[in-house]
């Protein structure tokens, strides 16, 4: 069902801004060109009934309620799948209408259960609705007929429940299921009255291709497809409309609500970035929240070997502040430092960088996407001139070639992978670049049509092989190059790629990738005529990370695929707030919108702004902040929302700096990996629990809006300021509205933006300023930021990280769809049904070699370190390369990844770490230390005693 | 000299051994040593006398048949191969009154050609129409068809240049052509008759409407039950490639035309057209709303011409003889001919082309030759599952589309299906309803919902309970199918039931018509 304050105009909104005049019951309308009948009525306040269809689907007309008559023609025509036409005259009531739709009502309640009081839909029914609104008052044809009322309920899926002896088989949900998400995984089986739906091969929902995506749920008229949630609940009585807080994509909900119970959460269809699609995260998993590990209570230890204590905010607050003051006087300001969450909203990001700059008095700030997308800050930066995509979301539907590139929307980013589907669906031609066969190669009604299954490691010379394609061949879109970029570096650049060591023949033998593949899709990428380059991690994460930006945004420039829609150069940012993140200024040399340190009048404006004194020395980056701790010159960090001892390479650097550090201050909801190793833990809110913005991939700024309070009492803000009171820098915010009108004083990229614009707009895009009131959707209109593109030449330098023959495999690690990253969320949620321990791929060949069988245990050992977890034997991933996930802790996937990294950023090389497999029977010693540790530190939490004063 | 002999390969031929009378035939010219050439060809549409052989008798064919493999004996003791007289013999073919009184217009080759033949399909003024229509243009093709009055033979009669101009116009840089050869219709065989008897007819009307559209992509949708049909059709679009009749470049014309056969899927809805379009596109077979129609957008989204086999089958002589001369048969606004395919109990099935305007009387007595019981004929079903039940006090309407809207029934394929008076008309009724409820799509409610009640009421009303609540029902359930389905499963399904009522209401124990709420 989909939310209880949508309206449903029954059938899309056609794209056009032409009109035509029509007649409905007697009133002159004026409607979109091309707008159906059903849609004209409704938009204009009349309503036809209707089951069928809803304005997410495209019409089907099975139903028959919402038949109209029409002047001048003959019978009845439906008016979901009748277009207008100018002058047209159609009556929506009258007694014949009457007549027939009573009779469509009293044949769907001859085979639907009488139990309407009883039902979890009551109250919220479109089919109860429909028999309210036709007048429905006989079902003459009994209840002894043939029926569907004995068929038995499916509640497998862990969210809702499929009950077919409720279902009107309108097929809405099979169509969510194929237009909206795009997974197929729903067909009507039998035909006539014995029509049912069906998941997968008529199985049940988890064991079919069902992704829980809810599309189906949120389309269903009624109480068939229902979340066990309002089963439980009841219907909620308010809406309260909010952004997800997993991943990039930035879905928009609508949280509904009784009290402060969110009764379920429903994707806004008036979502700018989702458009009223969701994945399974945002739409279900959100139990967390109410997870009985929350911690609501601030807790404080001298040492990491002793038991919690419970304080109240006032002493943990005053005792983190004089340990971080205490360490200050002992060790100097340098031996402080903070780390923002993208997790959290940027007005909290922001309010910690500042706490950082203006409290500890460095600039020792650093954030998560240094392991992550700085290099796409840096690339982006060079050579276009801002440190963000080009694109909006929906630019991907004027796409005619996408290019993914290291990216696994389907799991990473799956509501704008469905997106893309629906526009490869309609027939764009797709390229992936991609060591493994992720799902979109070959997914219902989509296949690549060239997979470049290149050796990882290798992205920097596929990228030249493909400029050299596309250079030597004339390919290029010279004009373009030369008016809006560097003509003299274009020329040196087009020099490079052009070099015989660039050639398809010498690329093949680098990367693996055939060289007629390479051509094939290098003129396909530029033939376009609207060419876009989508990427992730598989991009960032590499020593040569900053190098592919740079190189694929030399690329778009050469083939003029830059600055309209349809195009451009995207990242698929992970996490929810990491663009947002950035954009704060949470980099340790630069102030909010990417300005340099070293640019004396931004400082000078901040100085005025927060009456300090800024240092003009960028700080230490989260490896050198370690580095550091670790040769005893950094003593005290300010930890929020960030787990990084699970998250960054090398998991043993990392725990034995924690060790050396005096205070370290975690601020989470949970007691996660890098808290084990706190002195000071501070409850955060979740959020649910607070007011805020977020910044999803496309650069758009949306509201969290806040629903219930704080379990622990106050949101991340609060804390944040409470924490900087008491280390005697004043902060006297009122709310985070205050927050983002500082950021928008103190930010031009930002100045047009508040929670006011925000409110009004829906959503907004930074830029948004005087010259783009309203935000900017597409960059680089008309030039680029920097003014003119800079070609950047891009020199393939293998990495240091190769097989061997101690280490003769190569691993590399990604995401699945049903869990976040470390986790630490997702697994306190049913969201473990579908991954519950991190997997190790592997090819059918390597797995033979090594006596490996399918499920078997396997160690997985690096020249740093080893761990222990189980083999799925596969072709998806070819010979010599591994793959894994790092969602759960014990399966210590980064005990195993080392500290290389990007050379101009230091985001670790997550996708390259030489490696050998071998089949063990029992966890590695790494493991069993952890497990204990583990254990030590739950008892310690458990332990924990309150002396609240 | 070597003698001619004809037997039939059509598949209505070979139900009734043909193979083994031709093989007979072999055999025993060989034995006697008398050279004997066996022709297969299509039928001519005499079912009550297959196999009928007929032999090159000095300019005419005489006909033997019923023919069994142990007449053919006697018949070469007759002196069969000149003609000679037997039990079986009928004379010359074409004296043969059922055979006489026709007009062979569409079928003119059917039964005297051998469908494998490009030489036999060439001799008789076979691709003289494509000849011609390849000095046209598209507009003019459409204009010519238009002129020629030709509606289409699937079923609901509609003008085909109407619905050629509409696939001209629409834009669109790939346009297909689909043949739709399910033939679902119970007692009807002319698509299938052709198809065995004189493919190459059916080719050349679809590169001609290929031509008119420029569309250079043509399916033939095939029932799947049609495996003789379907191996006649690859024969002769083999041979239509290798003399460059399809291909890229027809006679050298520059125009390109690809033809392929695909298999139905085995369902009734399968030959109503949005179904089918879907089934040709690998999906489930399930109905398409319409607007768009499928002239506009049709085959993966293009817009494409869907005609009837007898539709596109009719082209050629068109353009052969003109627009005019087709035009020439027929009555009102039924021009030309139709092949009415006769069955059910009467005496002589089969299948008799005749131009639009015979009555129905006619062609059950005149043609069909009265029941074959013997006792008067009570009902009439016309134009397939779908069509009413005729009454003998209606046996006078003229074949013809809007005589036959005007009693409320259709001429649907042609088909009509006869039964005698021991017929019960209830029982006709749900037969018609469950046919329904078997073959619908579900895909819209009252097809799918209600064909199924509907055989639940008129089963309550034939064991009458709540007779007369039960008949207002099935009058409303009637008028709610009539006028809210999506397609003409549910939507003409009506027709045999009302009319079954409505004529015949003492079979369901109904006093009075006229207190029923029936939809017409
Ligand atoms: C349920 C149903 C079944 C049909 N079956 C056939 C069929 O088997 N063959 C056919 O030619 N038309 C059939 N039709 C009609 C087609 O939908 C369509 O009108 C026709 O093929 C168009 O060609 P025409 O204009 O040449 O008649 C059927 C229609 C319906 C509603
Ligand atoms: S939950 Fe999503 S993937 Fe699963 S059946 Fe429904 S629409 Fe399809
Ligand atoms: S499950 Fe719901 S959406 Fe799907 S067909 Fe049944 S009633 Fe319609
Ligand atoms: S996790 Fe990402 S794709 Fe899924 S609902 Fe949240 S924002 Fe949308
Ligand atoms: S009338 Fe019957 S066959 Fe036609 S669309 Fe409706 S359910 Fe399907
Ligand atoms: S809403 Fe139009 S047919 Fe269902």
């Amino acid at each position: 069902m989909q939310s209880i304050t949508d309206r449903d105009l029954g059938t899309p909104r056609p794209k056009t801004t032409r009109t035509v005049t029509v007649e409905i019951d007697h009133r002159t309308v004026e409607v979109p060109e091309g707008s159906t009948v059903m849609h004209a009525a409704a938009a204009n306040g009349i309503a036809v009934p209707k089951l069928c269809a809803t304005d997410s689907l495209e019409p089907f007309g099975s139903c028959r309620l919402c038949l109209v008559e029409i002047e001048g023609r003959r019978g009845y025509p439906a008016s979901c799948t009748t277009p207008v036409e100018a002058g047209m005259k159609v009556r929506t009531q009258s007694e014949r209408l009457a007549d027939l739709r009573r009779g469509v009502m009293e044949l769907y309640i001859s085979d639907h259960p009488l139990d309407c009081l009883t039902c979890p839909a009551n109250g919220h029914c479109e089919l109860q609705d429909m028999a309210g609104a036709v007048g429905l008052r006989d079902v003459r044809y009994g209840y002894e007929g043939v029926h569907h009322l004995d068929a038995e309920t499916d509640a497998s899926n862990p969210y809702f429940a499929f009950d077919p002896s409720k279902c009107i088989v309108c097929s809405r949900c099979v169509r969510a299921c194929e237009e909206t998400q795009g997974t197929f995984a729903l067909t009507v089986d039998g035909r006539g009255f014995a029509s049912t739906i069906a998941a997968g091969m008529n199985e049940p929902f988890m064991d079919s291709e069902c992704v829980s995506c809810g599309a189906c749920v949120q389309a269903c008229p009624t109480s068939t497809l229902m979340e066990k949630s309002v089963y439980a609940h009841g219907q909620p009585d308010r809406t309260v409309t909010t952004t997800c807080a997993y991943c990039g994509v930035g879905c928009s909900f609508k949280a509904e609500v009784k009290g402060t119970q969110v009764v379920r959460m429903v994707p806004n269809k008036d979502g700018q970035a989702n458009h009223g699609h969701s994945c399974v995260k945002g739409r279900f998993a959100y139990g967390y929240a109410s997870h009985p590990d929350r911690i609501t209570q601030p807790l404080v230890r001298a040492s990491i070997d002793d038991p919690w204590k419970e304080v109240s905010w006032d002493d943990a607050i005053a005792h983190a502040a004089s340990e971080f003051k205490r360490i200050r006087d002992r060790y100097g300001r340098n031996a402080l430092g903070g780390i923002t969450s993208s997790r959290c909203t940027n007005e909290e990001a922001y309010l910690v960088q500042k706490l950082v700059r203006a409290g500890f008095g460095n600039n020792n700030v650093d954030t998560c996407a240094r392991v992550c997308h700085s290099p796409t800050g840096y690339g982006l930066k060079t050579t276009l001139g801002t440190s963000a995509g080009t694109q909006a979301f929906d630019s991907v539907e004027e796409a005619d070639v996408v290019m993914i590139i290291g990216a696994n929307p389907t799991d990473g980013h799956p509501v704008f992978a469905s997106q893309m589907k629906r526009r490869l669906r309609a027939g764009a031609r797709l390229i992936i670049v991609d060591p493994r066969v992720i799902d979109l190669v070959r997914t219902p009604h989509v296949q690549a049509d060239h997979h470049l299954q290149l050796r990882p490691g290798t992205n920097v010379a596929v990228i030249n092989g493909l400029a050299h394609v596309i250079v030597t061949e004339g390919l290029t879109d010279d004009a373009f190059a030369n008016e809006r970029c560097d003509p003299d570096e274009y020329a040196e650049w087009k020099a490079f790629v052009s070099h015989e060591k660039y050639s398809p023949r010498n690329v093949e033998r680098m990367t693996g990738v055939r060289a007629e593949t390479l051509r094939r899709a290098a003129r396909l990428y530029a033939k376009g005529p609207n060419s876009a380059i989508y990427y992730g991690l598989g991009v960032t994460e590499h020593s040569q990370g900053s190098t592919m930006v740079i190189g694929m945004a030399n690329l778009a420039m050469a083939t003029g695929n830059i600055g309209r829609e349809g195009v451009g150069v995207s990242p698929l940012r992970g996490q929810n707030n990491v663009q947002g993140s950035c954009d704060m200024g949470s980099f340790p040399h630069e102030l909010s919108g990417y300005r340099h340190l070293s640019d004396g009048e931004t400082r000078r404006l901040f100085q005025q702004d927060w009456g300090v004194e800024i240092d003009p020395e960028p700080g230490l980056r989260i490896p050198n902040m370690f580095d550091a701790a670790l040769d005893g010159s950094f003593k005290g960090m300010y930890i929020q929302g960030e787990d990084f001892v699970q998250s960054d390479p090398n998991t043993q650097h990392i725990e034995a700096a924690m060790r050396a550090m005096e205070c370290v201050i975690v601020q989470d909801l949970f007691l996660n990996e890098t808290a084990k190793f706190a002195h000071v833990f501070f409850p955060g809110a979740t959020f649910l629990e607070k007011d805020g913005t977020f910044t999803n991939a496309e650069r758009r700024i949306q509201r969290v809006r806040k629903i219930m309070p704080p379990a622990a009492g106050m949101a991340d803000w609060e804390v944040t300021q409470a924490f900087s009171n008491a280390m005697g820098y004043p902060m006297r915010y009122a709310h985070p509205s205050e927050i983002m009108d500082e950021i928008a004083r103190l930010t031009p990229t930002f100045r047009g933006v508040s929670f006011e614009t925000i409110d009004r707009l829906g959503s907004v895009q930074w830029p948004c300023n005087d010259a783009m009131p309203e935000g900017t959707p597409t960059m680089h209109v008309g030039g680029f930021v920097r003014g003119k593109g800079k070609f950047v030449v891009t020199e393939y330098v293998e990495t240091d990280e190769r097989s061997s023959r101690r280490f003769p495999l190569l691993l590399t690690t990604g995401r699945v769809l049903a869990q976040y990253n470390v986790g630490a969320q997702t697994r306190r949620t049913p969201n473990r049904e579908w991954h519950d321990e991190d997997i190790l791929e592997i090819h059918p060949h390597d797995a033979e070699q090594r006596g490996i069988a399918d499920g078997g245990l396997v160690s997985l050992a690096s020249r740093v370190g080893d761990t222990v977890l189980k083999a799925r034997v596969t072709e998806r991933i070819q010979p010599g390369v591994v793959y894994t996930t790092f969602h759960h802790p014990l399966c210590g996937t980064n005990v195993v990844t080392t500290e290389n990294s990007d050379w101009a950023t230091n985001c670790p090389e997550y996708k390259v770490t030489a490696v050998e497999v071998a089949p063990v029977t029992r966890l590695s010693e790494w493991q069993e230390q952890y497990r204990d540790f583990t254990r030590k530190q739950e008892d310690l939490l458990r332990e924990r005693a309150s002396v609240r004063t | 000299m070597t003698a001619r002999v004809f037997v039939p390969r059509d598949s209505g031929a070979l139900a009734m051994g043909a193979e083994s009378v031709a093989a007979a035939i072999r055999d025993e010219a060989g034995r006697r040593g008398e050279p004997v050439d066996v022709v297969r060809t299509g039928s001519r549409g005499m079912y009550w006398l297959e196999p009928l052989v007929e032999v090159d008798a000095g300019g005419s064919r005489a006909a033997y048949g019923p023919v069994a493999a142990s007449d053919v004996a006697s018949l070469f003791d007759a002196g069969f191969l000149a003609g000679g007289a037997h039990a079986l013999g009928h004379g010359p073919v074409e004296a043969i009154p059922y055979f006489a009184n026709q007009e062979r217009v569409t079928f003119a080759r059917v039964g005297i050609v051998d469908p494998w033949s490009l030489d036999d399909y060439l001799d008789t003024g076979g691709f003289k129409g494509l000849a011609n229509a390849l000095s046209m243009g598209g507009a003019e093709i459409v204009d010519t068809v238009t002129e020629s009055g030709l509606r289409g033979r699937g079923g609901a009669a509609f003008p085909t240049g109407i619905k050629w101009k509409t696939a001209l116009d629409a834009p669109s840089d790939v346009k297909y052509v689909v043949a739709n050869a399910d033939e679902g219709d119970s007692g009807t065989f002319s698509d299938r008759m052709v198809m065995e008897g004189d493919p190459f007819m059916l080719i050349e009307g679809m590169i001609i409407a290929g031509l008119a559209i420029d569309a250079r992509e043509g399916y033939i949708y095939l029932r799947s039950e049609y495996p003789h049909a379907h191996e006649t059709l690859r024969r002769a679009i083999a041979t239509a490639y290798d003399h460059a009749y399809l291909g890229d470049d027809i006679l050298g014309s520059g125009r390109a035309f690809h033809l392929d056969v695909r298999l139905g899927a085995g369902a009734y809805i399968c030959g109503e057209e949005t179904a089918l379009l879907e089934s040709l596109e690998g999906k489930r077979g399930m109905i398409r709303p319409r607007p768009p129609l499928p002239a506009v957008s049709g085959l993966w989204g293009r817009p494409t011409i869907l005609n009837n086999v007898i539709t596109l089958a009719s082209a050629p002589l068109i353009f052969e003889k003109g627009a005019a001369y087709y035009k020439d048969y027929g009555m009102g606004r039924s021009r030309g001919t139709l092949p009415f395919q006769v069955s059910g109990n009467i005496r002589r099935g089969g299948l008799v082309e005749k131009a639009f305007g015979l009555t129905l009387g006619d062609l059950l007595y005149d043609f069909g030759g009265g029941s074959r019981t013997g006792r008067p004929i009570r009902a009439v079903q016309v134009g397939g599952p779908l069509g009413a039940y005729i009454p003998e006090s209606q046996f006078d309407t003229p074949l013809d589309y809007e005589a036959f809207s005007g009693i409320r029934a259709m001429l649907g394929h042609g088909g009509a299906v006869a039964f005698d008076d021991t017929v019960d008309m209830a029982a006709m009724a749900r037969f018609a309803m469950d046919f329904c409820a078997e073959e619908s799509c579900g895909k819209c409610t009252p097809c799918r919902i209600g064909s199924t009640r509907g055989v639940e009421v008129i089963d309550r009303i034939r064991a009458d309970a709540d007779r007369s609540g039960n008949l207002r029902l099935l009058g409303d359930l009637t008028d709610l199918m009539l006028y809210g389905s999506l397609c003409g499963l549910g939507g003409l399904i009506p027709y045999p039931v009302v009319s079954a009522l409505k004529h015949f209401p003492e079979d369901f124990g109904a006093e009075d018509v006229k207190e029923l709420n029936l939809p017409f």
